[in-house]
């Protein structure tokens, strides 16, 4: 009997993520995949209806005929859309290797610290998280501005005496999504770094490493999970970033999270906007799904 | 192949004034904060030998040891390797290795990797190094496990490749922090073995820290006890069983009955004293002890002899008491025996006879004795 009760229990255990990820993800995907199918319409909600079960099962046949690929034909035939996709691309790929690069001496620093500290510091990265992330945000406008604190300081200073002009281009677009996503690199770094043995950095320079040699062939590479972990934290968010190229980004800064809400609130065009969505999951998807077959794959052989 | 035997007998060269000490200890102290780790220490270390820091933990063995690795600095006095003072100079310029108690492999490469990594740091040649791991590959054993990561080999697999990984640059001296104290009993006493054969192939200088005193006794030429930082007493194995220097180190190493006693007399050689509860006792010692003075007499338990008779020599060395426990051991029986004064003997017997008529029983009167070579006279 409690042999039962066991298993119904571990089973329901392994049903939650399930079906966490069946309510929250794949069903949500599917209702905007089905409605990137469909077409606008004057209607409430704006597009043609995409399920009519009140018909039955030919009711849902027929609804499938009228399943058409306009929007994603649309897709290519508007540069925008493709420029949108590479410049949020490559936006998101220089603010992951400069949150990288600023990231992992904060998590190496507090990796070893002494241990009595690593709680305070852990608190420090964690603690901008308790405002809220749209008023950081707008705090940066507050500093970046051309007649906000960074210029008043240089200036003051002496090191310029023309205002520099950081709001509104690419450059604050860096600056606040290096920001906002700096704690996703770092504790994952962090977590990495602070559970390796330190008598493998003895071992490495025992055999001859220098301290900087013992970290690229020690350190660095057994810390490099938390680095993929970190890249890939702040790399897919900020792809799809709406909120910071909107209020730090100027009017060349194109990116799909702006584009696509261009296209669901000022166009009420669902359909094209739920297509765009969907292209933005594939272009994220397939690349870590492939990187992580690759990676079990090499796995695999060791064993 | 020569024996070790016949190569150890004839190796003292600490007993030779005229040989030069490999690595010398000179007045080292090391502080953490408040805490004395070593203290004011001065020790002698020579080629070809195989030398164990010995002592509980906490005693300043693995910081000794740290110190000659270079990962400790010490807080005074100076370490000379080789007749170079090592003083500033970081670990990866000094030419000893070190086999870690955690072993420390490397769990992003292979064994292979593993055992290459130093020689790869000092850019030896690509042939040369697939020469020297085969070679080390070969010494261990694991020739067939290169491929493989750490984590794919069982604890005494690992051990090798660790020692492997430690002797592949060929280290002036080798240091070998609880080498076994991972592996199972078994595992542990063919290692220590294999350890002293490949210490004697290689003819080099092995210094290593252990709490375990069997490890010690079988395998070192020579040990150093330790206890709070200082070095009680360094001498060969043999000597520190059977003439150990003081209370401590008779008490640390092996079992050991501590007769507490006055002198009562002395003859050339010889040391009369009587114990606390009344037994007479003469026993050889070079030492000279005044007359009233308090000393100890230490005996090993399988010294003792056990008797249903008063042996011819009574009362002296002798004393009469009842058998409280047996302790069967297999290739030995250890008896514990409550004497008329109230303390607690142990005695132990080989078990040279399979079967024995009419064995030593609980309860049993018994007589206890032991010769006047049997022990070791301290000062209290």
């Amino acid at each position: 009997m409690a042999k039962i009760t066991s298993s119904l229990v571990s089973r329901l255990v392994i049903i939650i993520p399930y079906a966490w990820l069946l309510f929250f993800f794949l069903i949500p995907f599917f209702i905007v995949f089905r409605i990137s199918l469909s077409e606008t319409a004057i209607a409430m909600p704006p597009y043609t209806p995409v399920f009519d079960l009140s018909e039955g099962l030919s009711g849902i046949l027929e609804s499938m005929r009228a399943f058409s690929a306009d929007n994603y034909v649309w897709l290519t035939e508007d540069a925008l859309y493709f420029n949108a996709y590479v410049s949020s691309i490559v936006i998101a790929t220089v603010s992951t290797v400069l949150t990288l690069l600023i990231g992992y001496p904060i998590a190496y620093g507090m990796a070893k610290a002494p241990r009595s500290m690593r709680p305070m510091l852990l608190m420090m990265v964690i603690l901008p998280f308790w405002t809220s992330f749209l008023i950081r945000v707008y705090a940066w406008i507050a500093i970046l501005k051309p007649e906000g604190l960074l210029n008043q300081f240089l200036i003051a200073t002496g090191l310029i005496d023309q205002p520099l002009i950081i709001l509104n281009t690419n450059a604050a677009v860096y600056i606040g999504i290096v920001y906002s996503y700096l704690p996703f690199m770092v504790l994952p770094i962090y977590s990495a770094l602070e559970k390796m043995d330190h008598a493998l950095i003895e071992a490495a320079q025992d055999l001859g490493c220098t301290p900087t040699a013992a970290f690229w062939r020690v350190t660095f590479p057994l810390s490099l999970p938390g680095v993929i972990a970190g890249c890939l934290l702040v790399f897919i968010p900020a792809v799809g970033e709406f909120v910071i190229p909107d209020l730090l980004g100027g009017s060349e800064t194109l990116m799909i999270g702006k584009t696509l809400w261009n296209e669901f609130n000022a166009n009420r065009d669902w359909p094209v906007s739920s297509a765009v969505a969907t292209i933005l999951l594939l272009i994220l998807v397939i690349p870590i799904v492939y990187f992580q077959n690759v990676q079990s794959r090499a796995d695999g052989e060791e064993r | 192949m020569k024996s070790l035997g016949s190569i150890r007998r004839s190796f003292a060269p600490w007993a030779d004034p005229a040989s030069k000490p490999f690595i010398s200890f000179r007045n080292v102290t090391k502080k953490f904060g408040d805490f004395t780790a070593v203290d004011d220490l001065s020790l002698n270390i020579y080629t070809r030998e195989f030398f164990a820091l010995l002592g509980a933990s906490g005693c300043g063995k693995s910081t000794l040891l740290r110190m000659l690795a270079g990962f400790e600095q010490p807080t005074s006095g100076e370490i000379i390797l080789d007749g170079q003072n090592l003083a500033g100079i970081p670990p990866y310029r000094r030419p000893v290795n070190m086999m870690f108690q955690s072993y420390a492999l490397f769990p992003h490469m292979t064994v292979e990797n593993n055992i290459a990594f130093g020689l790869k740091q000092d850019g030896m040649s690509k042939a040369d190094i697939a020469e020297r791991v085969q070679q080390m590959l070969k010494l261990v054993k694991l020739e067939k496990f290169s491929k493989r990561k750490p984590h794919q080999l069982s604890g005494g697999q690992r051990q090798r490749v660790a020692l492997a990984r430690s002797l592949a640059k060929r280290p002036k001296v080798l240091l070998l922090d609880e080498p076994l104290g991972a592996l199972d009993k078994k595992l542990r006493e063919e290692t220590q073995f294999e350890l002293m054969d490949l210490q004697q192939e290689l003819g080099l200088t092995f210094v290593v820290v252990t709490h375990d005193q069997e490890e010690a006794m079988t395998m070192a030429d020579r040990i150093a006890v330790m206890s709070h930082g200082k070095v009680v007493q360094v001498a060969t194995p043999a000597e520190i069983y059977e003439a150990p220097n003081s209370r401590f180190v008779a008490d640390f190493i092996g079992d050991v009955n501590l007769f507490d006693g006055t002198v009562t007399g002395a003859e050339a050689g010889f040391v009369q004293l009587e114990t606390t509860g009344g037994i007479p006792i003469r026993m050889m010692s070079p030492d000279c002890f005044a007359k009233g003075m308090r000393v100890a007499v230490a005996i090993r338990p399988e010294k003792i002899r056990i008797g249903r008779q008063a042996p011819a020599h009574a009362p002296m060395n002798t004393a009469e008491g009842e058998i409280w426990d047996i302790g069967y051991l297999g290739d030995m029986t250890v008896f514990h025996i409550r004497l008329k004064d109230g303390g607690v003997v142990k005695a132990s017997t080989l078990n040279a006879v399979r079967a024995i008529e009419d064995p030593l029983g609980y309860d049993q009167e018994v007589w206890i004795s032991f010769g006047d070579d049997a022990g070791v006279v301290l000062k209290d």
